[in-house]
């Protein structure tokens, strides 16, 4: 051990205190949250479960809220750290109105927040493990971002979390387009969130889709999606090479 | 952006729910199809119940590799043992053919099998053959990651000597039971019943499924939702 790592300016770098303070490992997690644009604003799906390592344990975790009236946000990771994001963000809305001043924050400034909230704790070693879609619509402006734990932030027509990325993603650029109508995107969404079921391992069967246009916020009660099993190859798999799987 | 296991400190945890159990004239065995690599689902649809004989079944957990080449060994001894004998192997000679290999190897392997059959000395039965090579000759057993959340249910709903039917249903619901709370099982519930009057294998896709706790009856799509609801703003922010 060098006297110099214990030198005021090497404190930080030798481990042992920042270590007692810095986030290791999520334990309660929801998966993927995936978005899109569509005609009239944005719709956002995630379903309620929140894993406890590779046990399902929650299964009415509400991982979609809304955010003052012009923004939804959508979080995957940590759910206690999402709780404490969204106590920020409630604060934040909060000292907006109390201006009282006609202006309200819109999406791309929620947004903005959000993502050097989560750069400035990635910076300490100690981030917020989510990652976020965060969507809205203000004066006819259609708005849709995502941010990572580390501070990786976008916007685009069409983001998601987690799995979503390698399952959901491929499906949009195929199909999404200009002025999908709420039906097409809720259609859109449903097969994302199908394969997403099929495939993810921490996805349960209820979700949430919100949608958000210049008249306000919508979530949707909880429902189930039907999957499908009845592919012939499913139910006899090992029939001509017995041993194998 | 995703963190898959987490804690590289926790035990490695095998992906499967397998279940044995004995009735009053044969055994069934049941499992799930899910087969994960990491947290990914490369086959949703996959059979864990293997055959070794006309009358004996493995059902394999932990390593697929390792599991499929113990039974792909125990087959092919088995095989030259049915012929030398000139009759039907035993149930208890294949399960301590599993034995030697999961015993013998132990060190190298990370599957834990279990094995059921029927043959005319003994009937119905079932080995259990977790990791290390024991083996123990048991009326029911349970095994798999998903099998965690199943001793309170087999404590509480076990009995000897049920009918064919029973057993069957006790297996489906309990691999149900444990789809529903493990991350590592999933997909379809698969039976194979194993009696004198020789092999039937069944096939329980979700949708036959019964619901559990927090699961709801699904549905086409939220739109068929929204246009049948009752009231006129069934959407509530």
């Amino acid at each position: 051990m060098n006297v110099s790592d214990s030198t005021p300016a090497m404190n930080n770098l030798m481990g042992s205190e920042a270590d007692s303070q810095r986030t290791l490992y999520p334990y309660v997690t929801g998966t993927s949250v995936v978005g899109i644009k569509y005609k009239d604003g944005i719709l956002l799906a995630a379903d309620m479960g929140g894993s406890y390592g590779s046990t399902l344990r929650y299964k009415t975790v509400e991982r979609l809220k809304s955010v003052g009236k012009h923004s939804i946000i959508g979080a995957s990771g940590e759910i206690s750290d999402f709780q404490e994001i969204m106590r920020n963000l409630d604060d934040l809305i909060l000292y907006d109105n109390m201006w009282d001043d006609g202006n309200s924050f819109g999406p791309k400034e929620v947004h903005n927040y959000l993502t050097r909230m989560m750069y400035n704790r990635r910076n300490k070693f100690n981030p917020l493990w989510n990652s976020l879609v965060l969507g809205g619509v203000k004066n006819g402006q259609k708005y849709l971002g995502t941010v990572s734990m580390i501070g990786v932030h976008y916007e685009d027509n069409h983001v998601a979390t987690g799995f979503g990325n390698h399952l959901a993603r491929p499906l949009l650029r195929d199909e999404w387009h200009e002025n999908l109508t709420f039906e097409e995107g809720v259609k859109l969404l449903e097969k994302c969130m199908r394969v997403l079921l099929y495939r993810d391992r921490s996805a349960v069967n209820k979700l949430q889709i919100a949608k958000i246009t210049e008249e306000g916020v919508t979530i949707s009660q909880p429902y189930a999606l039907k999957t499908f099993w009845g592919f012939s190859a499913f139910k006899n798999p090992t029939a001509g090479a017995e041993g194998s799987w | 952006m995703d963190v898959s296991s987490g804690d590289l400190n926790a035990p490695h945890s095998m992906g499967t729910t397998i279940i044995g159990v004995t009735y009053n004239g044969g055994v069934v065995l049941g499992a799930d199809s899910r087969t994960s690599t990491g947290m990914y689902v490369a086959n949703r649809a996959s059979d864990k119940i293997t055959q070794l004989t006309d009358n004996v079944y493995i059902c394999r957990s932990g390593s697929a590799a390792d599991s499929q080449i113990v039974s792909d060994y125990v087959r092919y001894f088995l095989h030259q043992h049915t012929i030398q004998l000139g009759q039907p192997s035993t149930v208890k000679v294949a399960a301590n053919l599993v034995r030697l290999l999961s015993y013998n190897n132990k060190n190298s392997l990370q599957t834990g099998l279990i094995v059921g059959g029927w043959d005319k000395y003994e009937g119905g039965k079932i080995y259990g053959i977790p990791l290390g090579g024991t083996v123990l000759e048991l009326p029911f057993t349970i095994g798999g990651s998903g099998s965690s959340y199943l001793y309170g249910f087999f404590d509480q709903v076990w009995k000897e000597g049920m009918t064919q039917e029973e057993a069957e249903q006790l297996v489906v619901k309990a691999v149900s039971l444990a789809i529903a709370r493990d991350g590592a099982s999933g997909g379809v519930v698969r039976t194979v019943t194993i009696n004198k009057d020789g092999v039937s294998r069944k096939f329980f896709p979700g949708d036959t499924l019964p619901l559990w706790h927090e699961e709801l009856e699904p549905k086409e799509s939220l739109l068929d939702i929204l246009s049948t609801a009752a009231s006129p703003e069934p959407m509530v922010s």
